[in-house]
């Protein structure tokens, strides 16, 4: 097995689990019936691409694992999704701020990605940048009614986006493995499209009169398996049903 | 000894047209553009599908129904593979598929989808499916499934569903 490789399509495929998981706690919950639809429908592109992630690292793991083995029998130290991902969805300010900024930057990656020598690789971001778009222009144009509305939805968004900062800079951490996916035309290289990432970020953010914050320190380690105390109950709750009734099938 | 190979390629084709999507069961698999290929290798059948979405919750569905087309004229051996690539896109809807969503009154997709239009924040004109007004809105650009929007119309006030470019 390819274990670069395989680690490689796991950080992805789990990007994405972990995200589209958070986003589906707000079904029932959100603010107004259409966002609790479009965060809903969201949450299912994640899931849906997490799937074919899943698929893929079954496929080169070659050990007989299938893809919801894969997603609901490993542990926390084998998730390699960002740490930002995992955080609790908060108020819907901070879901929207985490959504904009992520999304704004995994549109980019895969825009990226749709030229990877890998062809799975290749054929699933040309894909998911499709949906891409669409989470990225709904986040934006709340980022845009939160900063430009009132007082208080103004003062929620900056205090979301500040609040979210410090989880970014690991989105665009290259460690020795996202080189070596880079040498061999597998990869994307983060620090290619972070110019393009903070000029959109900034010009969203300079319309909706808020302020971007300062960098500094940032969170880091998910990508190689180091959570904050989040993901553990994520787990525990998505995966309770295959752990108590192995092979369970719905 | 000589395989002989019992249905041509265009008759499974045409049996294509049986399978309803489940979420919409006014268009079959054919209309929207899911079947991409359908071919022999060997004494195996195989029908390649794609999904419209990622995360499209009807594709196992409409695998099952394919199947059962297939057990239905009893084809010995079949096969059916989910590709990813080439990506879906609306504009493999067939002009039959676009009318028949006009007339259960949801509104077709419109022009191409390759474009950046959406993410500039440019968007397109859409005619109310059911007065004809092109004086309509968007509402959410998510709708009651993955592959449509929610508008509504000025004019005669009716919301309605778009089926998006993609």
């Amino acid at each position: 097995m390819n274990q670069d490789l395989f680690k490689y399509i796991l950080r992805w495929a789990d990007n994405s689990l972990i995200h589209g998981q958070r986003l589906a706690q707000w079904c029932g919950h959100g603010p107004v019936l259409e966002e609790d639809i479009a965060l809903t429908n969201t949450a299912l592109d994640y899931i849906g691409q997490a799937t074919n992630l899943y698929k893929y690292a079954a496929q080169i793991e070659g050990a007989g694992r299938d893809e919801d083995q894969i997603a609901f029998l490993r542990d926390e130290w084998e998730y390699y999704n960002l740490i930002l991902l995992e955080q609790p969805n908060g108020d819907y300010a901070y879901t929207i701020a985490r959504q904009f900024l992520f999304s704004t930057w995994y549109y980019l990656v895969l825009v990226e990605m749709a030229e990877s020598k890998d062809e799975f690789f290749s054929g699933f971001a040309t894909k998911s940048a499709k949906e891409l778009k669409y989470h990225v222009v709904h986040s934006r144009d709340w980022v845009l009614r939160m900063g430009d509305g009132t007082e208080e939805s103004n003062q929620r968004i900056q205090t979301a986006i500040d609040a979210v900062w410090a989880y970014l800079p690991e989105m665009f951490e290259m460690d020795a493995l996202d080189n070596r996916m880079v040498e061999h035309g597998i990869g994307v290289d983060f620090k290619k499209i972070q110019p393009l990432w903070r000029t959109q970020v900034e010009a969203v953010l300079g319309e909706a009169t808020l302020r971007t914050p300062a960098d500094g320190w940032g969170h880091s380690g998910g990508k190689n398996g180091k959570h904050s105390e989040h993901l553990g109950y994520i787990l525990a709750e998505m995966q309770f049903l295959q752990r108590a009734y192995p092979g369970a099938k719905w | 000894m000589v395989i002989e190979l019992a249905y041509a390629i265009e008759h499974i084709w045409e049996w294509m047209k049986e399978v309803e999507d489940p979420e919409i069961p006014v268009l079959n698999v054919i209309d929207l553009g899911i079947v991409r290929d359908i071919k022999y290798q060997g004494e195996t059948l195989i029908v390649t599908i794609t999904p419209t979405y990622s995360g499209c919750p009807a594709m196992k569905t409409i695998e099952t129904d394919i199947a059962e087309i297939l057990e239905e004229y009893a084809v010995p051996h079949y096969r059916i593979e989910t590709v990813l690539s080439p990506a879906w896109t609306t504009d493999w809807m067939s002009d039959a598929g676009k009318l028949k969503l006009h007339q259960v009154g949801i509104a077709p997709p419109t022009g191409y989808s390759a474009d950046k239009a959406l993410l500039m924040g440019k968007i397109r004109t859409i005619r109310c499916p059911i007065c004809g007004s092109e004086d309509t809105q968007m509402v959410s650009q998510f709708g009651s499934t993955a592959c449509k929007a929610l508008y509504k119309c000025e004019n005669c006030l009716e919301p309605f569903d778009h089926f998006k470019c993609i």
